[in-house]
């Protein structure tokens, strides 16, 4: 299991753990979780593109998952923001729908990059996640300030003169460039559970962000370490393991901030992000 | 893909699989717009969307356990729509976090479903088809069904609709009336998730999606008041539904494969449009929550 045909498997998923687990504690806190889904799975279209044109997969990813973040804050200006969501994500699927049936035998490889290749990474591979994934968490780094103010306190920021749009912007793009790297490694479904489960629990589990994002972190890691071992003990696909250690900690997190709510009322508040 | 391939008449309404697509389209068009005018105004698309994706994995379930498909749809979108209730759907920033986890791990499911499916028998291009569906492989049997239970959802929004809308738009003096607000939410996601689910199943869960938001959103940009919102947006989804369908059938000899471009496409892409063209052509000068909410309230 860590032999050396794995180790490349071991050092991607680790990278794709942090970024998730970053990316992710502001996408549960901004309440963008859509955009979370709509904004991977619309990426595969790309890929399917890039394939019909023989080019390398992660550029039609980029592209698209760009395009889809551009599209998505570019409709909210003027629409409700799930609906602008709703509408880029069908069409940017209905587009690699057309791809699709025009390339031929791609339904295998559509398959994987729906729900990843992971013990497949090749070491050439490594080295444009680890590039792309350092990107992305230092621009969250960089950004943490504002990007936190904005999502937990949207009116004031406005008013301190942090531009509540561009920072969605600037959010959306991070998750499209993260997406780029880490659909081909854990798949387009499950970049979206890696997301969200460990970082929604995080956030049941302390109030203060700092903490909450490395706990989102520390959860992510935990929770794709436990699933290749076991996904590689048992052969049962990855993105199933993830999907559902993520749902367990976000249910063991829920459970512990109720039980600490009714102790001592006053200090917990896990819903104070909500105001 | 296989997806004109059942269509060997050369006339368009000579053709059995069109007729079926037609009237199947037909009412799956009306019934997500009508659901979707209600979907859209409560701000829950993303809860729309995740159904028909969940609906999807307990299909592929009950196909591994051998039992009817319809019973795995109709289980797992009811099932993820009390869940998605249980944990928190009904605030507004909590929604879509607990929207995201259940379809996280029903995702995951998926995932073992297909890996397990794919073990006994070399159905390769079955994540394809779970995703995006296709309107001319209905097999006949399962229309009346899919009728029944579209009327189901279809009335019990209609029942609901005023409670419901009040609910939505201001649940703090929907409360004091009386109206029990979080019964009325699970009741509506209930129908959400029936509705949904069927229609995923029979034309894929892009479609699904495209045809319960883009034509309610559509509508409510155009018109005010829920009644007239809901039949714009019927008629919107019934045209483009129409209109994929032809397209469909006759790009059949289109470059570049010869086997047709997908019906998904062409609806996704007329709906998509229709929007575009309502969204760039009024410029509404605030990004308001729901401008035409409020006149849809008064309306009632």
């Amino acid at each position: 299991m860590f032999g050396p045909l794995m180790i490349n498997t071991w050092i991607a998923a680790t990278a794709v753990a942090v970024i998730a687990g970053v990316t992710g504690f502001f996408a549960v806190l901004r309440g963008s979780t859509f955009a979370a889904h709509a904004i991977p799975n619309g990426a595969f279209a790309g890929a399917a593109g890039a394939s019909l044109l023989g080019l390398n997969p992660f550029a039609g990813l980029a592209v698209f998952s760009l395009a889809g973040a551009l599209g998505i804050a570019g409709l909210s200006r003027r629409a409700r923001n799930d609906v602008a969501t709703a509408l880029t994500f069908v069409l940017m699927l209905g587009i690699g729908a057309l791809f699709v049936s025009w390339s031929s035998g791609y339904a295998q490889e559509a398959y994987s990059l729906l729900f990843g290749e992971v013990f497949g990474v090749s070491a050439d591979q490594v080295l444009p996640i680890l590039i792309l994934g350092a990107v992305s968490v230092a621009a969250i780094v960089v950004m943490f300030r504002p990007l936190m103010f904005s999502s937990a306190l949207p009116e004031v920021a406005e008013a301190r003169g942090v531009r509540a749009r561009r920072m969605e912007l600037a959010f959306l793009l991070v998750m499209a460039l993260a997406t780029s790297m880490t659909v081909p490694v854990v798949g387009a479904l499950l970049m979206f559970s890696l997301m969200i489960g460990p970082a929604a629990a995080a956030r049941s589990l302390t109030p203060r962000p700092a903490r909450a994002m490395a706990l989102s972190v520390g959860i992510a890691l935990v929770t794709v370490w436990a699933g290749i071992a076991i996904s590689y003990q048992t052969d049962w696909p990855l993105g199933f393991f993830v999907g559902v250690i993520g749902a367990v900690f976000f249910l063991l997190g829920r459970a512990y901030a109720a039980v600490a709510s009714r102790k001592t009322p006053s200090r917990w508040s896990p819903g104070r992000y909500d105001t | 893909m296989n997806i004109l391939r059942h269509i060997i008449e050369p006339g368009f309404f000579g053709s059995g699989p069109v007729h079926i697509a037609l009237a199947v389209g037909t009412v799956v068009a009306v019934t997500s717009a009508v659901t979707g005018v209600f979907t859209v105004t409560r701000g829950q698309s993303f809860a729309g969307h995740s159904l028909a994706d969940i609906a999807t994995t307990g299909g592929s379930g009950a196909f591994l356990i051998g039992i009817n498909q319809f019973w795995g749809y109709l289980a797992f979108g009811a099932g993820a729509a009390a869940f998605m209730e249980m944990i928190g759907i009904q605030r507004r920033r909590g929604r879509d976090v607990a929207t995201g986890v259940v379809l996280g791990a029903a995702l995951g499911l998926a995932a073992l479903f297909l890996y397990l499916g794919t073990q006994y028998s070399t159905t390769t291009g079955a994540s394809f088809t779970i995703l995006f569906g296709s309107i001319f492989v209905i097999t006949p049997s399962t229309v009346p069904a899919l009728i029944v239970s579209a009327l189901l959802a279809l009335g019990t929004v209609i029942a609901l609709a005023r409670v419901l809308l009040l609910s939505s738009l201001s649940p703090d003096l929907a409360a004091a009336r009386g109206v029990p607000v979080r019964a009325v939410g699970a009741a509506f996601l209930m129908a959400l998730a029936v509705s949904v689910a069927l229609s995923a199943v029979v034309i894929g869960a892009v479609l699904s999606t495209a045809l319960l938001i883009g034509p309610a959103a559509t509508a409510l940009r155009v018109t005010k008041g829920p009644v007239r919102a809901a039949a714009v947006a019927a008629g919107i989804g019934v045209a483009a539904t129409w209109l994929g369908i032809l397209l469909a059938y006759d790009s059949y000899y289109w470059p570049p494969a010869g086997r047709g471009w997908p019906v998904s496409f062409f609806v996704v892409t007329l709906v998509v449009g229709g929007y575009l063209v309502t969204y760039l052509r009024r410029p509404v000068t605030a990004a308001e929550p729901a401008p035409d909410a409020e006149h849809a309230c008064s309306a009632l």
